[in-house]
């Protein structure tokens, strides 16, 4: 793909990398194709599309034309680099390994095995995309903020949420809220008051999902107010 | 043909509408009006704000002296009312030049009202406002040949629109699978075609056009005719399918053909052969060894307009480096202009371009690595009967007109 003996300037290196991407995966017949090294090729391409994944899921609304490219570019990387492994879903927390990682990576075994630790992330990833994930970066810390994107199952969240009366579902929204907490006694409203919905009201979304340090707080409360009559519910 | 530049003009998200100031200063454009189509909404639903910027802009057919268009952002579309007002009545007998009312006892004698000249003044108000049809962001608007039906696609839905009924839309395309996971293909482009009412294509991000018939069905998921080329295997890489994304489809206006416009190419179907194209153009085949760049920093999925000349025997489309081109169907030559202030003076002639690859080059010729990016010509319009086109190239509006031939060839 270089072979029309084009001047390369130093400060090009980087996207002459990037090019022998593209001369890595054609045609290895081909006269023109510089043989660049296997590893930084071939997963520095890969890294690229997840990495336009990602951002594009982070939009409140993806450009659906260029995730639909984006996921069908990188489903073609992923089936060239290892078309005959099948992998079972792995319960383990989804990390995108870092470019670094790869670049260590000197031989064709090596090469395999994290291309494969890859491919099991992504799939990973697809099977996740079945439960409720938020889109957005916020969420309990401690829980890497790339670390889940829901793929395309994601989108399913852009289907009900609008205010458009031409889409059914609106019912769709409320009907995965638990409504038995609200019917317990013992249950604190201020609960309600710790985490604050998002606009977009409740539905996958606005799950209510307190983290450890919430419910000590609430025990707290439940265990030091059983004592006295119950409460007034502030708010209602 | 010999195009000159006429005076560049600023356009930004109004909606700026240009004229000639004076008949006898060749060349020389003012703006006519500008007025703001869309402001900024927030969808309190999504906690989204909804951007003013405006994707696409159609004209009506002229049916009276005034001038409609439709213009739409990413949800909304909007019927704007253009009319001008160059004349005054003066001499009225009850009110004075301010319009008070005057005191009948100074009323001696009557008079008949006259026009006179007056400044030219340009109202735009809108007519209609079109909202909550679309759940993505919509593409392309156009407006049937019946002049009071139009339909407006966005990345899975089209709906079709009656000019005067704006709380109702009907569902006519619905791509959307049932899982979204399931997502492959997306609508890119839309359009009705120019005599037939009942027919419509539309493209999508897989290089599929689908020709369908609202007389089939009243939901047209089942396509008429599929055009679509199969992938050369030669060429084949990891962006062939996003090099293949149609971003523009436009019939010819004898409605025989229609031309497309994906990355690299532009190609002219004749809708009795849906095999594949009957003439493929490149563009700027140069670029097909840096598709990795190009994706890397999302150039790859610019979206480029084309356009055909009156007669159909000219197609246009733009390029990077703020360069445009031009194909002769009939001579098969092909141009490249450019379109800048610093290239260009007032009425002065433009030179065609030249990309050189290689190490062969000639003294103007701009090598491949020199080009700029940024400087993208995504939009262009084609007078439908004269030779006078429409560049838009970053913030600047490009005015050319064809000085030997103003008819068309």
């Amino acid at each position: 793909m270089l072979s029309k003996g084009l001047k390369r300037k130093l400060e090009e290196e980087e996207e002459k990398e990037a090019l022998e991407v593209d001369a890595w995966w054609l045609d290895p017949g081909h006269p023109a194709v510089t043989q660049a090294p296997p590893t930084v090729a071939s997963s520095s391409l890969f890294d690229l599309s997840v990495l336009k994944l990602h951002h594009s899921l982070r939009q409140s609304e993806p450009d659906l034309r260029h995730l639909v490219l984006v996921v069908n570019t990188l489903r073609r990387i992923q089936a060239s680099m290892a078309p005959t492994v099948t992998l079972p879903p792995v319960p383990s927390p989804p990390v995108v390994p870092s470019v670094s990682d790869n670049l260590l990576a000197s031989s064709d075994t090596a090469l395999s095995a994290s291309m494969a630790s890859l491919l099991e992330d992504l799939s990973q990833i697809e099977g996740l995309s079945q439960a409720p994930q938020p889109l957005a970066d916020e969420g309990p810390p401690g829980r890497p903020t790339g670390g889940a994107p829901s793929s395309l199952g994601g989108l399913d969240l852009l289907g009900p949420a609008t205010g458009c009366l031409l889409d059914d579902g609106l019912e769709g929204l409320f009907e995965d809220i638990d409504t038995s907490m609200y019917d317990s006694e013992l249950w604190v409203p201020t609960s309600e008051g710790l985490k604050p919905g998002p606009e977009n009201g409740p539905g996958k979304e606005g799950a209510p999902e307190l983290d450890e340090a919430e419910l000590d707080y609430l025990m707290d409360v439940l265990v030091g107010t059983q004592a006295l009559e119950r409460p007034p519910e502030p708010g209602r | 043909m010999r195009w000159h530049q006429a005076v560049p003009q600023l356009s930004h998200p109004w909606v700026s509408l240009q004229s000639k100031n004076a008949p006898h200063s060749q060349g020389e454009y003012d703006v006519y009006s500008t007025f703001q189509s869309h402001e900024p909404e927030f969808d309190y639903l999504k906690s989204l704000e909804i951007e003013e910027k405006i994707n696409k802009i159609k004209w009506l057919p002229q049916q009276n002296a005034a001038h409609s268009l439709l213009s739409t952002n990413d949800k909304t579309i909007k019927l704007w009312k253009v009319t001008e007002r160059d004349k005054r009545p003066e001499g009225y007998n009850l009110k004075d030049e301010e319009g008070k009312l005057k005191d009948l006892s100074t009323v001696t004698s009557l008079q008949v009202p006259v026009l006179k000249p007056m400044d030219l003044m340009v109202e735009v108000s809108p007519r209609r406002i079109f909202a909550n049809g679309h759940t993505y962001h919509i593409n392309s608007i156009s407006v049937n040949s019946d002049c009071e039906t139009y339909m407006s696609a966005d990345d899975l839905r089209i709906n079709l629109w009656h000019l005067a009924v704006t709380d109702r839309s009907f569902n006519i395309v619905d791509i959307k699978p049932a899982n979204m996971e399931d997502l492959t293909e997306v609508i890119t482009a839309s359009e009705f075609h120019p005599h037939h009412c009942n027919l419509f294509v539309y493209s999508s991000s897989k290089g599929s056009l689908r020709l369908c018939d609202m007389r089939a069905a009243a939901l047209c998921d089942k396509h008429s005719k599929l055009f679509e080329e199969p992938e050369d295997p030669s060429s084949r890489s990891f962006f062939s399918e996003i090099i293949s994304s149609v971003s523009d489809v436009k019939f010819s206006h004898s409605g025989r053909y229609m031309l497309t416009r994906d990355y690299l190419t532009v190609k002219v179907w004749d809708l009795n052969m849906e095999a594949r194209p009957i003439e493929t153009y490149q563009v700027h085949d140069y670029l097909r060894s840096k598709l990795c760049s190009l994706y890397e920093n999302d150039c790859i999925f610019d979206k480029f307009e084309c356009a055909w000349n009156g007669s159909d025997s000219v197609i246009m489309t733009g390029a990077y480096n703020n360069f445009f081109r031009m194909f002769d169907r009939n001579s098969k030559r092909d141009v490249t202009l450019e379109a800048s202030r610093e290239s260009s003076k007032p009425r002065a002639v433009l030179k065609p371009r030249r990309v050189c690859v290689g190490s062969k080059r000639r003294r103007d010729d701009i090598s491949v690595d020199s080009l700029d990016f940024t400087k993208k010509i995504l939009h262009t319009a084609w007078h439908p009967a004269e030779n006078i086109i429409a560049i838009a190239a970053t913030n600047n509006l490009y005015i050319f007109q064809d000085k030997v031939n103003s008819d068309m060839h």
